[in-house]
């Protein structure tokens, strides 16, 4: 692996901003300062006009195998987040078979070693993620898998949920959940409110996900228990966390990429590339999630990124599987509502933190600190061509798109991945 | 020079050129044509007086007053719309304008179409077919104030009110005030 | 206008321009010959992926009146059993030679996916989920301005399951389109989440509601749908929001019922109720014939 030097940006980490050249070797940073010279046979990247970060990390990726390899594989979903400027992502365990035993974490592992960015999974909370009994975290947690989630479904049962919480504090682990209450969610596919009664698809409240939100924040008192909200999207759930967050409780929360942008009024052209769980709300719940940003209620934005085969979603709105792919255009929505230093805490060093890969992620651009990095043009406009994303599947809310700010060159553990906004391999 | 809305085949204005027939002029040639289709029928036994819809049907109303004041015989008078049976539907907006009124079984009957105008014969072609849908007449006669030519079917009228050479892009509009020869703008 | 699938794609001149040319089909169907060649040598498909006898039944006659081929795709005997998809369906009907397709489908907003799918086709909304059944509430509109002369300034109650309702949806926006006052009376359950937007109030006393409608447009329980859970009991809702025979003492003299069939008599509607002269049942049901031939009329004559 040749030598790196990225010259003429601005590196920003949460340390601060400064101009910088960037020298890496051996998959280290080597040296940061005015004017590095490059050593011989050294790569030399153009980063004028640019700003030099530490590497993105996703806590929720949905990259589909085992299982559905038609929709996804860990090596077009990770080339997507290489694109995307991440150098690591969090694989869900909502695989086919599930992520519930070392097993099946170490095949993911095994598949994710030669992918593009570091590929970390997330385990099951419980066996099949059926919500009847615990699937072996401390086994899991062995492997180095760190975050447990049922996700696609939350746990329903509230005293399993108890159990599970108490088990992941000894184990140090974090549990995820995907707050949605089955009973009261049942049939919906979409917002519930004025667009859903005008179209008449049947509707999902916000009660569905507060309800759960509301027991887990209870649940998390009572447990002491690192506790993480997926995708949080209503103005009641960004409520319940900010004042669980002033009380104390040990709870963290991530929003995703569409629902600070998108509406309920999407759905409108009965299109089922705009159904999503949680699904697409109202202006007033994107106000909220987006506030929530801005103080600190929301830790991080993690894309939810959820590839589906283009005759998945060629079916009726309501038999439509949920979900959007989001790694290629994260970065650029998130600066659509946010600063740029904003828009990095929350897409890099605080989710590096959460997802327990703040050693090699997401620290501070500075000698000797491991080189998972990107390097975004933050001015460049471009437009969302479905056809031209590295996901395997087509499903972007985004299509037509002009969006602002994208990623000219990503590196991960030293080896410059995305060159000129090319995948390397 | 008059102008007045004509809904149907053409959207725009019509802009009278000419004047060619006044008032009083349709209204003898009208008179005229009444008789000769008592006369050449033998008499009002049976015949049925059917104006197109829209120009056709002032016309055959007065016809039929004409006959009344006249020959003292109420003749039957009923109105067509042709929409649904012309053969240029979806090339242009067809649209039903104007009520169907057929006044009785036109089995056995004599049938007199009345129209303002003849020029392709593709109305009157429409109407024949329309006819046969209300029963199977003895004959279907036809009568028009104005033949302006340009026929691309093989249809003739019985009674005429006067034959008028045009152009092909001119437009002939009849009212109470007389025919005239203008343009649609 | 491409396709009808939507009251909102015709606004108040195309629902206007629809009941007048239904007009001249309501005269056509008192001919002798009930039949009229103007679509000749075309096609109309419907491809009902829910059953529906009455529907499917009106869409054929209208076209058949028309004097076009009718094909008619019933899902449960098709290749859609088989696995293949809608879209793969459409497709391969198309590429037959449709001039248009009636589509109707369980599920909300299939026409207008299938109107992204087709190439020349138009599509006409036979029914879909919750959401419309456009050609419902035209033909409710012919049959009361056919009575009571004029829409605007009527005072319509739609009573019953108007949340699982695609005929209350379809009639709320061309009733208020045309200048009608619309009130919704239905238990709470049966009301959509939420009615944000609609032109129309909300009473939850239907006797207190009657004496002031013009117009009465009553809807069938959803069973099927799952729509009996939303009440304690048939009973207890045929008490509260029947119209039963104390109820229909209520109504104006001059007022009228309409309902989209199939009506349960019983239920939403007492069996003499149905049978008063006021209910206009049977004419809607002659009506939906010359209101589904305007729409196919103006939809592949160019007009609308």
């Amino acid at each position: 692996m040749s030598a790196i030097v990225i010259r003429g940006g601005e590196v920003v980490d949460r340390g601060g901003r400064r101009r910088a050249d960037v020298a890496v070797d051996d998959g280290i940073v080597k040296a940061v300062g005015p004017d590095l010279a490059a050593p011989g046979g050294a790569q030399v990247l153009d980063g004028a006009g640019c700003v030099v970060a530490p590497g993105l990390v996703d806590l929720h990726a949905h990259l589909r195998q085992p299982g559905k390899e038609e929709a996804e594989t860990i090596e077009t979903g990770s080339r997507a987040a290489a694109l995307g400027g991440y150098s690591a992502v969090v694989a869900m365990p909502n695989t086919d078979p599930p992520i519930d035993s070392a097993g099946a974490a170490r095949e993911v592992l095994a598949l994710g070693r030669d992918a593009l960015v570091e590929v970390a999974v997330a385990g099951a909370i419980t066996v099949g993620r059926r919500g009847e009994r615990l699937a072996p975290m401390a086994e899991l947690a062995a492997l180095g898998v760190r975050l447990f989630t049922d996700d696609g479904t939350g746990v329903q049962d509230g005293a399993l949920m108890r159990r599970a919480l108490d088990y992941a504090r000894g184990l140090g682990v974090v549990l995820a959940q995907h707050c949605e209450d089955e009973d009261l969610a049942r049939g919906g596919a979409m917002h519930e409110g004025a667009w859903s009664s005008r179209l008449g698809i049947p509707g999902v409240t916000s009660v569905a996900e507060e309800a759960m939100v509301a027991r887990d924040i209870a649940l998390a008192r009572l447990t002491g228990a690192r506790l993480h909200f997926l995708h949080l999207s209503t103005v009641g759930s960004v409520d319940l966390v900010r004042r669980a967050k002033a009380e104390g409780v040990a709870v963290t929360a991530e929003a995703a990429p569409h629902h600070l942008v998108l509406t309920d009024a999407a759905c409108a052209s009965y299109d089922p590339t705009f159904k999503v769980n949680p699904p697409l709300r109202t202006d007033a719940d994107v106000a909220a999630l987006r506030a929530g940003l801005v103080d600190g209620t929301i830790d991080a934005v993690a894309t939810d990124h959820a590839p589906h085969a283009p005759e998945a979603k060629d079916v009726p709105f309501d038999e439509a599987p949920p979900g959007m792919l989001g790694l290629e255009t994260a970065l650029a929505v998130v600066l659509s509502v946010t600063d740029l230093t904003r828009a990095l805490a929350l897409l890099s060093w605080q989710p590096a933190t959460i997802a327990g890969l703040a050693a090699r992620h997401g620290g501070p651009v500075a000698e000797g600190a491991a080189a998972n990095l990107c390097v975004i043009d933050p001015a460049v406009t471009w437009m969302v061509d479905p056809a031209g994303l590295a996901s395997r599947s087509r499903n972007t809310p985004y299509a037509g798109w002009k969006l602002t700010g994208r990623v000219r060159h990503t590196i991960v553990r030293g080896e410059a991945v995305v060159i000129d906004g090319e995948a390397r391999r | 020079m008059a102008k007045r809305e004509r809904s149907h085949t053409r959207p725009g204005v019509f802009v009278a050129r000419s004047r060619v027939l006044s008032g009083a002029d349709v209204n003898r040639a009208l008179v005229r044509m009444a008789h000769e289709v008592a006369e050449r029928n033998g008499g009002l036994t049976d015949v049925v007086l059917i104006g197109l819809q829209t120009g056709g049907v002032p016309l055959a109303r007065r016809m039929a007053a004409v006959l009344a004041g006249a020959e003292g015989t109420e003749v039957p008078v009923g109105t067509l719309d042709v929409a649904f049976y012309r053969d240029d539907i979806g090339l242009r907006p067809v649209l039903p304008e104007a009520a169907t009124e057929v006044p009785c079984d036109l089995s056995g009957k004599v049938v007199v179409i009345v129209d303002d105008v003849l020029f392709t014969g593709r109305t009157v072609r429409a109407a024949l077919n329309a006819l046969g849908d209300f029963g199977r007449a003895r004959a279907v006669q036809l009568a028009v104030m104005v033949d302006r030519g340009h026929r691309e079917l093989p249809i003739r009228p019985d009674y005429v009110g006067k034959n008028l050479p045009t152009r092909r892009d001119e437009m002939v509009d009849v009212s109470d005030q007389g025919v005239a020869i203008g343009t649609i703008e | 206008m491409t396709h009808l699938l939507s009251i909102t794609d015709l606004g108040a001149d195309g629902i206007d321009e629809v009941l007048r040319v239904a007009e001249a089909f309501a005269e056509v169907e008192r001919r002798p010959v009930r039949k009229v060649p103007t679509l000749r040598g075309r096609t109309v498909a419907t491809l009902f992926f829910e059953e529906s006898t009455r529907t499917r039944l009106s869409f054929e006659t209208a076209a058949k009146r028309l004097s076009a081929d009718v094909l008619s795709f019933s899902a449960a005997a098709s290749s859609v059993k088989k696995g293949e998809s809608i879209r793969d369906t459409v497709e391969t009907i198309e590429a037959m030679g449709m001039d248009a397709l009636v589509v109707r489908h369980a599920s909300a907003g299939v026409p207008m996916q299938v109107s992204r799918w087709v190439k020349e086709c138009k599509v006409v909304n036979g029914g879909d989920g919750w959401h419309e059944h456009p050609t419902q509430a035209l033909l409710d509109c012919f049959t009361v301005r056919q009575v009571r002369g004029e829409i605007d300034g009527l005072r319509v109650l739609i009573v019953g399951d108007i949340r699982h309702s695609r005929v209350a949806r379809s009639q709320v926006l061309a009733y208020s389109a045309l200048g009608a006052s619309v009130t919704l009376a239905a238990p709470g359950s049966l009301l959509p989440p939420s009615i944000e937007g609609w032109p129309v109030s909300v009473v939850h006393d239907l006797d207190e509601a009657l004496p002031d409608a013009d117009v009465v447009s009553l809807l069938r329980l959803q069973a099927e749908r799952g729509s009996g859970e939303f009440v304690p009991t048939l009973r207890e809702y045929t008490a509260d929001w029947g119209l039963t025979t104390r109820r229909a003492a209520l109504l104006r003299p001059d007022a009228v019922l309409t309902h989209p069939g199939p009506m349960i008599r019983g239920v939403e509607i007492a069996g003499d109720v149905a049978d008063l002269p006021q209910a206009l049942v049977t004419r809607q049901v002659t009506n939906g014939v010359a209101v589904r031939m305007a729409v196919l009329f103006l939809l592949l004559g160019g007009a609308l």
